[in-house]
């Protein structure tokens, strides 16, 4: 498993999970915490293409043997592309999160929300303060 | 020392070991234990093809002695008793008269005893059964739990490994012997929760880190020890057993000797199944757990995702029309239905049946 870290280039949500904005675009995933709390990933159940997700709530869920936890998304939008390699390799969740691990692709519907999201170094506080 | 507060969670022997081992650390029935270390599924396949060690120290004993001790436990134990060798071990259930199952336990035949192990969740209760149930009999029953650390060494190297540390040879499978292993006395014991062949110590508590130091293999933890149990279908307390259910509905009529008068035994002649317990795998996506209703008026019991078969697998209770293997089942996981197939047990085995 790769070690802690949180890159700069990100924007961060408080339920430990990722967004890199690209325009009108982002990329969703979880944070290194998430993915090391949960323990080695087994299984990624995606949201459908098309389908929705609203800033704060949950749009899928990622599975350790031994339990569940609820993906959330850290802005709103409709879901551009889902990662397909984590169905045969959900691991690359806990290999990689910020890479091969990515979760899905989302069109925003409110590029203002990105400025309620923490960078690198807020997110790291919020870790420290044990949250 | 004062005695710790009662919400405080109790430690084994071997706590520092866990910490430094890196466990991962969880309160788990009163007691604080290493629910993984490198990971469930390393330690998983750890135990499948070589070996692995398990602190299962908060599991409890209790002793029973005395002139009519076989008789009093024939009386509360499901099983034969009588027809435990010595040496000998046996598996049964506790049940109350009504056949709800207090717990389901392991007994060994000592030459001056017999031990009993209590599943830690339970001890307390199946003590104070014990006790209860004791009073017309000739017989001392023994809280044994502070007397003793409990280590299972399992996998297909762990009798090896365990040889190499002891002064004489190990017993076989359901049979104890009194062994040094690296110099501390343990009872040593061929019985184990894995379907792996290995054994299980009892040890004093003051040489449970010397055991556990001399034997070196990967440390498992109890996220293992379930995934391990659940690919075999071993039953687990709690889970698949509860006060509520009937060890006929469980599949553990074979351990219910109804003609040796054990409490529980009228209850459980009258008893005419409506479901059965039954091991299951998902043929697709997902991974079953606990509570997840099965279509058809059925509830999964145990869940995971099996390390070896490499896909979702549980036992739920179903209907007694959906428990012949081969029926395809539906289990609803948080709202999506997820196909799966009624199975034989075990889930996995070492050299897979033809066919």
């Amino acid at each position: 498993m790769a070690e802690a870290s949180y890159p700069e280039d990100l924007k961060y949500h408080q339920e430990h999970d990722w967004a890199r904005v690209d325009g009108d675009e982002a990329t969703f995933g979880v944070t290194w915490y998430a993915q090391d709390a949960l323990g080695e990933v087994v299984f990624f159940d995606p949201p459908e293409v098309g389908s929705t997700v609203s800033k704060d709530e949950a749009y899928a869920e990622v599975e350790s043997v031994k339990a569940v936890s609820d993906v959330f998304a850290p802005l709103s939008g409709e879901i551009l592309e889902v990662n397909d390699a984590l169905e045969d390799a959900p691991e690359n969740i806990n290999a990689d999160p910020y890479g091969d691990g990515w979760l899905v692709k989302i069109k925003l519907t409110d590029a203002a929300e990105v400025d309620s999201l923490m960078d690198s170094a807020s997110y790291q506080e919020l870790l420290k303060s044990g949250s | 020392m004062p005695p710790p507060a009662a919400d405080t969670l109790r430690r084994t022997p071997l706590f520092d070991r866990h910490e430094r081992a890196g466990a991962r650390l969880v309160p788990f029935a009163g007691w604080e234990m290493p629910v993984q270390y490198e990971g469930i599924r390393q330690e998983h396949v750890a135990v499948r093809t070589g070996a692995g060690v398990f602190d299962v120290s908060h599991m409890g004993e209790i002793e029973t002695s005395g002139p009519e001790a076989e008789d009093f436990l024939q009386r509360v134990l499901s099983n034969d008793v009588t027809k435990i060798a010595e040496r000998g071990a046996q598996y049964s259930v506790l049940c109350r008269e009504d056949g709800g199952v207090l717990d389901d336990l392991f007994t060994y035949r000592l030459p001056d005893r017999f031990l009993t192990v209590t599943n830690a969740a339970n001890h307390e209760k199946d003590l104070a059964w014990f006790q209860q149930q004791s009073t017309e009999f000739d017989v001392e029953v023994h809280d044994a739990h502070a007397d003793y650390a409990m280590l299972a060494v399992q996998g297909p190297e762990a009798r090896g490994v365990v040889a190499g540390l002891a002064d004489g040879e190990l017993p076989p499978r359901m049979r104890t012997a009194d062994l040094q292993l690296a110099g501390v006395g343990c009872l040593v014991c061929g019985t184990g929760y894995t379907g792996e062949d290995g054994v299980e110590l009892l040890i004093p508590p003051e040489g449970a880190t010397t055991v556990w130091d001399a034997l070196g293999v990967t440390p498992v933890g109890l996220g293992a020890r379930d995934t391990l149990r659940l690919e075999v279908c071993f039953h687990l307390y709690g889970n698949d057993l509860s006060e509520d259910r009937n060890p006929i509905e469980a599949g553990l009529g074979w351990c219910c000797k109804l003609d040796t008068g054990f409490i529980g035994a009228d209850a459980l002649r009258e008893v005419e199944p409506e479901q059965a317990l039954v091991p299951f795998v998902f043929t697709g996506a997902g991974i079953p757990r606990q509570g997840n209703p099965i279509a058809g008026g059925g509830v999964v019991t145990s869940g995971t995702f099996s390390p070896c078969l490499e896909t979702g697998i549980g036992m739920g209770y179903v209907p007694l029309g959906l428990s012949e293997p081969g029926t395809s089942i539906e289990v609803d996981v948080r709202g999506k239905l997820r196909p799966a197939e009624v199975r034989k047990k075990p889930l996995y085995e070492k050299e897979p049946a033809s066919g």
